[in-house]
């Protein structure tokens, strides 16, 4: 790839007047040798997984094997029908897709990993729920997807991207950051304002730990990614009405690098601490090993 | 870089619940797997940090042994793996590891093929969204993603192993994307690891076996299709 940061990617969008999609995937048709109809292709098929993944955590049974959620995705549609919410309207769907994905993940379904598991719910809910909104079409929505993942390649490579590494912040913040961007880019934003979203989103979810009840991928993590998906839209809004992020994109990563370098361990996906260690998170730890 | 391209963030198509827990450790086995070029009759794997203290809640068992059947990580059979590997004669051990370890997510796997005896020992790390580094092999220094084709190469260091190895490549005109060489001591055993643009082929292997100093060789290639089994479970 041709850039390291943020701004150098924003650079060569403006140097080559290309979208960060459009971008990303020349970049990685050269870095893979693979054309970029072939890349295009891959990435078209992992939409596809994503958009199955919402219609079984809307439709389907997700209780876990741990039996700790399930159905949370089809509650919250369900209310959004019937009652009156107050989020309600887009960003009602975008959380409740962003639930569904996490459950079927939960479940042991079939999720893509955006960028980890923990955070799979996010980029599906935001993009699934936009594109019915606008009437995108498939194709615009596997360019967001490149666009995203050029945002998440510099995440990753100047910070983390696993719970284990730097906490909830590297997984569910990262994927609020690429979502956020993308969909800036999706609704007309220039390279300039998508880079303004990801660090704006990324300010918001600095210092979050990563302390799932024991050790699974559930709580909390399927309830953070329906906050996401909403905090990804609000974001995106923000960077399109020309709310900048006044210290750059770039250095809020190196934020997130440092606050996660100096967590403790216990904070790391390790469940020795917080929501993990909470009496009743301790309980249900010691409820499941017995029950194995 | 970690993390070398779009596919390493948005992906991979994996089954649930855990891309560093699940999907890693599942591509961990079945580097493994390739080293080892067999199915483990003997398979005793060691967690540390993170994948010791959740192993079970995220699957990472029934991943690593998924991989050791040469599963790919969205295979529909990875959460019955350990009862498929049994059927098929591997034995199996999980232990929690003390001591010192390279990175949060970390196994260590000591296998012993089912056919031909042949030990292997390999710690991997699990570095997040699905992304592996194979950072030690039967006590080398290695830095393999599995992202590319990579070979492998045990042989003793001598002078002008390497020169022969890369003549070799550019005859066959593979392009060598990475190259690491780590060896035991002074004209000991040596390990030389490359990572290749393109698939590895038989001809190839064969030629580097071929070379004066070249004790064995292995392709680890996790983009490679996984082969299908046909009818009955290929005792995998």
């Amino acid at each position: 790839m041709n850039f390291r940061t943020l701004s150098e990617l924003a650079v060569l969008c403006e140097e080559r007047g290309l979208s960060i999609g459009e971008l990303m995937l020349e970049e990685q048709s050269a870095e893979s040798g693979r054309s970029t109809e072939q890349e295009f292709a891959t990435m078209k098929e992992y939409y596809g997984v994503m958009k199955e993944a919402v219609h079984r955590g809307l439709h389907e049974d997700t209780t876990s094997r741990s039996g700790l959620t399930g159905r949370d995705a089809q509650r919250v549609a369900a209310y959004n029908a019937a009652g009156e919410p107050t989020l309600g309207g887009p960003a009602g769907t975008a959380m409740a897709y962003a639930l569904a994905v996490s459950e079927v993940n939960a479940s042991m379904g079939r999720i893509i990993a955006t960028p980890t598991a923990g955070s799979c719910g996010i980029i599906p809910g935001v993009f699934l729920s936009c594109q019915e909104r606008f009437g995108w079409d498939d194709d615009v929505m596997v360019y967001g997807l490149f666009a995203a993942g050029a945002i998440g390649y510099v995440i990753a490579n100047n910070s983390f991207v696993s719970g284990a590494e730097g906490g909830c912040q590297a997984e569910v913040g990262s994927a609020i950051g690429m979502a956020a961007g993308a969909l800036t880019e999706l609704r007309g934003g220039s390279p300039a304002q998508a880079i303004h979203a990801v660090g704006l989103a990324l300010k918001n979810t600095l210092g979050l730990i990563c302390d799932p009840v024991g050790g699974l991928v559930e709580i909390p993590c399927i309830v953070r990614n329906g906050f996401g998906a909403v905090t990804a839209l609000a974001a995106a809004d923000m960077a399109l009405a020309g709310v900048r992020s006044v210290i750059p994109s770039d250095e809020v990563i190196q934020v997130m690098l440092e606050v996660g370098s100096a967590m403790p361990e216990k904070h790391r996906e390790t469940a020795g601490g917080g929501l993990a260690q909470t009496p009743t998170g301790r309980k249900i730890m010691q409820n499941l090993r017995s029950k194995k | 870089m970690r993390f070398k391209d779009v596919f390493s963030i948005i992906g991979p198509a994996m089954v649930g619940p855990s891309s560093s827990h699940t999907a890693g450790a599942a591509r961990i086995g079945r580097a493994a797997r390739q080293v080892l070029g067999e199915f483990p009759g003997i398979a005793e794997v060691t967690f540390f940090g993170s994948f010791a203290a959740t192993y079970q809640g995220h699957g990472t068992d029934r991943a690593i042994i998924g991989g050791l059947l040469d599963f790919a990580t969205d295979d529909h059979r990875l959460p019955d793996s350990i009862e498929l590997a049994e059927a098929g004669g591997m034995n199996i051990s999980f232990r929690q590891g003390t001591g010192l370890f390279p990175h949060p997510n970390t196994v260590r796997l000591h296998l012993t093929g089912r056919d031909t005896g042949m030990e292997l020992t390999l710690t991997g790390t699990s570095i997040g969204g699905g992304n592996i580094e194979i950072v030690d092999i039967d006590g080398f220094s290695v830095k393999l993603t599995g992202n590319y084709p990579t070979v492998l190469i045990h042989h003793m260091d001598y002078l002008g192993v390497l020169a022969s190895v890369t003549d070799v490549m550019r005859r066959g005109e593979f392009n060598i994307g990475h190259m690491s060489l780590d060896r035991k001591n002074r004209s000991g055993a040596a390990l030389t690891v490359l990572e290749l643009d393109e698939p590895a082929t038989e001809a190839l292997t064969g030629e580097l076996l071929g070379l004066p100093a070249v004790k064995s060789v292995s392709v680890v290639d996790l983009n490679r299709k996984p082969q299908e089994q046909e009818g009955k479970e290929e005792t995998p």
